[in-house]
C-alpha cells in the first residue's frame, strides 16, 4: 500500500482567537501551532496501522511555508516514512487541494487520507476536492475501515445512523473519530524523524478562487440570566415566552 | 443565470436539511433578481418535489433513477454539475451536512468554482459576491469573497432556517448519463428511533458530572418530553458512557440547535466550539464558577440530580397544559 496523508498546521485548540489589521488577518501572536487533530489522531495513525499490517509506505504532505516543518516532523516521529511540503501559502482549500493533486497525480497512491476538517476553517473540503481532481472515489467522515487486500469496508456516519460501504483502492478517505486511536511519539520516533526525508517542492501555478475579505468575532452573548434551582417552572416560562424555543 | 439548490432525497422523501437549502437558494435568487431551481437525484414522486415550491423553488430538475439513491458523491457531482450548466446556474447551494460535505467540494472542482463550506448568512451581492462562514471552530467568522463566475455555497444546518410559503414547483425530468457506482452501500443502520443529533432543533446534553451512564435516564426523559436529541461531552464519550456519535465539540460534531441544555458539563473551550452557535443555551451546573455559564443564556446553579427531575416535572406540566 502506497499511502498519502494530508496534514495541516492549525492553532492549538485552546487558542484565544483574535484578528488584526482592521480584522483582515488572524492574529498569530502567541499562537502555538499543532497538527490538525483529526489529521493526526485518526488519518495519520490509521495510515500507519495499514502500513504495519500490509506493508508499503506512508508519506505525509502539507502545503505551507517552513513554519509547517515542526508539525511535519511530528508526523514523521509518529511513524510516517517521509514527507513532502509544497512551499506555498495555503490561501484556500481549492488551492491546497489542487497543489496536492498536482503532486499526487503521478505518484500512484492506493490510499489518500485527510482529517475530517481543519479546526481553523472547518470546511471539510480538501478530501473531496482532491478526489475530484484525481477522479477517485471519496469516502467522507469515516469512523472505521477494514482492509482486505485492495477491498475496503468502511463505516461512516450519516444523519441519524451509519452506513457500511465497500469499495476498492485507490480512493480518498476523510478520517473521523473512531478510525484510530491517538499515538504519542516516543523518543526513538523523535530521533528517527530527524533523519527521515522532508522534500520541499515548488508550488504549481494556480490561483485561489476565494479570498478572506475580513474576520469577525462571534457576538457576545448577553449576560447569563440565573434561575433559582427550585423554580424550574420559571425556567420553562422563560424558554417558552422569552426565548421562544419550546 | 439562476441559483441551483441541491435537494437531497432519502427513501423517496426530501430531507429536512433540503427545505432550508431551498429557502436559502430562493432568498439568494431574490437578491440576484433571478429564480431558484432545485435538482434532485434518485426516486421520489413528483408531487413530493412539487411541494418545494412552498420553499421558493420555481422548478425542480429530477433524475428519477434508483441507482442514484446512494449519495455516491463521484457519480452525483457529475450530474449536478450538468444540471447547473443546463439550468444556466452559476450559484449552487447545498447543506453542509453529511451528503453536502462529500458533494460540494467535488462539485466546486467540476464547475471550477470557489466554494464556501459552512455559510451562516445570506450572500452579500452588492459589488461582488461574498458569504460569511464559521471559522476557528465557532470562535470566529470569516467573510469570503469569490473571484470566480461559478460559486458553490454549503450552509450550516439550522443557521438560516426554513421559510415556508405558498406555491408549487414544476417538476421536469432531467436526462443524465449515470456512471457506474464508485462504491457499494452494504448496509444502512439507523442508530435509534430517536431524533438525529445533527438535524435536531432541541438538544439535551450531559457531562461527566453525571457520574455514570446509569444516570442518563433523566437526560433521556427530558429529551423525550421535549422531542429533543441527546448529546454528551468528549469526556463522556471517551469513557464510553455514551456512544461516540453523541459527542459534540471541536473534535466531535458541531451543532447549532435552537435550544442546547448542558447538564453537568463544565464548558471547556473545545466543547463550546461545537455548541456556541446554538440559539439558546441553558446551563445546569453545581459549580457557580463553571466556564459554561459565561456562554449561557440561562443558568441554574445546582446539583443536576436535584434540578433535572424538577425541570422534567415542570416541562411535563407545561406540555400537558399546552395540549
Amino acid at each position: 500500500m502506497k499511502i498519502l496523508v494530508c496534514i495541516s498546521k492549525v492553532p492549538d485548540t485552546t487558542s484565544k482567537i483574535t484578528f488584526t489589521d482592521g480584522n483582515t488577518k488572524f492574529n498569530e501572536d502567541g499562537i502555538t501551532w499543532i497538527m490538525n487533530p483529526t489529521d493526526e489522531w485518526y488519518a495519520l495513525v490509521r495510515a500507519i496501522e495499514v502500513k504495519e499490517a500490509a506493508g508499503g509506505s506512508v508519506t505525509v504532505i502539507s502545503v505551507g511555508d517552513a513554519s509547517s516543518d515542526q508539525v511535519i516532523r511530528k508526523a514523521l516521529a509518529i511513524g510516517a516514512d517521509d514527507a513532502v511540503r509544497i512551499d506555498a501559502n495555503p490561501t484556500d482549500a481549492y488551492f491546497v487541494a489542487s497543489q496536492i493533486a498536482e503532486y499526487a497525480k503521478t505518484q500512484g497512491y492506493d490510499l489518500i487520507f485527510t482529517g475530517k476538517e481543519t479546526i481553523n476553517y472547518n470546511g471539510s473540503v480538501v478530501g473531496g476536492m482532491l478526489a475530484e481532481f484525481l477522479e477517485l472515489p471519496y469516502v467522507s467522515l469515516a469512523t472505521n475501515m477494514e482492509l482486505n487486500g485492495s477491498t475496503a469496508t468502511i463505516e461512516r456516519e450519516i444523519e441519524g445512523g451509519k452506513e457500511i460501504l465497500e469499495l476498492n483502492t485507490p480512493f480518498v478517505i476523510s478520517a473521523n473519530k473512531g478510525l484510530a486511536e491517538q499515538r504519542i511519539p516516543n523518543m526513538r520516533g523523535i530521533m528517527m524523524a530527524r533523519k527521515k526525508p522532508l522534500n520541499v517542492v515548488a508550488a504549481a501555478a494556480t490561483d485561489a478562487p476565494t479570498e478572506v475579505l475580513n474576520y469577525s468575532a462571534p457576538d457576545p452573548r448577553s449576560a447569563c440570566k440565573y434561575v433559582e434551582a427550585d423554580n424550574m417552572t420559571e425556567l420553562v416560562r422563560l424558554l417558552h415566552e422569552e426565548a421562544k424555543v419550546i | 443565470m439562476s441559483v441551483l439548490a441541491y435537494i437531497e432525497l432519502s427513501e423517496g422523501k426530501v430531507k429536512k436539511a433540503s427545505f432550508e437549502t431551498a429557502s436559502y437558494a430562493a432568498a439568494t435568487a431574490q437578491k440576484l433578481g433571478t429564480e431558484a431551481i432545485g435538482v434532485a437525484l434518485g426516486t421520489a414522486d413528483s408531487s413530493v418535489l412539487a411541494e418545494l415550491g412552498q420553499y421558493g423553488l420555481s422548478k425542480v430538475l429530477h433524475v428519477d433513477n434508483a441507482q442514484l439513491n446512494n449519495n455516491d458523491s463521484k457519480v452525483d457531482a457529475k450530474i449536478v454539475a450538468e444540471a447547473a450548466q443546463q439550468a444556466g446556474a452559476n450559484v449552487v447551494i447545498l447543506s453542509h451536512n453529511y451528503a453536502g460535505k462529500a458533494l460540494a467540494p467535488r462539485l466546486a472542482v467540476r464547475l471550477k468554482a470557489g466554494l464556501v463550506a459552512g455559510a451562516t448568512e445570506l450572500p452579500e451581492t452588492d459589488g461582488g459576491f461574498s458569504v460569511v462562514k464559521t471559522a476557528f471552530s465557532s470562535k470566529g467568522f470569516a467573510k469570503i469573497g469569490f473571484k470566480t463566475d461559478n460559486k458553490v455555497v454549503s450552509i450550516v444546518p439550522n443557521s438560516f432556517g426554513v421559510q415556508k410559503g405558498e406555491g408549487s414547483a414544476s417538476v421536469e425530468a432531467l436526462s443524465a448519463s449515470v456512471d457506474a457506482p464508485s462504491l457499494t452501500v452494504k448496509e444502512r443502520v439507523k442508530l435509534s428511533d430517536k431524533i438525529s443529533l445533527t438535524e435536531a432543533d432541541l438538544v439535551v446534553s450531559g457531562g461527566r458530572g453525571l457520574r455514570g451512564p446509569e444516570n442518563w435516564g433523566m437526560i433521556e426523559e427530558m429529551a423525550d418530553i421535549l422531542g429533543a436529541a441527546t448529546a454528551c461531552s468528549r469526556a463522556v464519550a471517551d469513557v464510553d458512557w455514551r456512544p461516540h456519535h453523541e459527542h459534540v465539540g471541536q473534535t466531535g460534531i458541531a451543532i447549532s440547535p435552537n435550544l442546547y441544555v448542558a447538564i453537568a458539563i463544565s464548558g471547556a473551550i473545545q466543547h463550546l466550539a461545537g455548541v456556541s452557535s446554538s440559539k439558546t443555551i441553558v446551563v445546569i451546573n453545581k459549580d457557580p464558577e463553571a466556564p459554561f455559564f459565561k456562554a449561557a443564556d440561562y443558568g441554574i446553579v445546582g446539583d443536576a440530580f436535584e434540578v433535572v427531575p424538577k425541570l422534567n416535572e415542570a416541562l411535563k406540566n407545561f406540555k400537558a397544559s399546552a395540549n
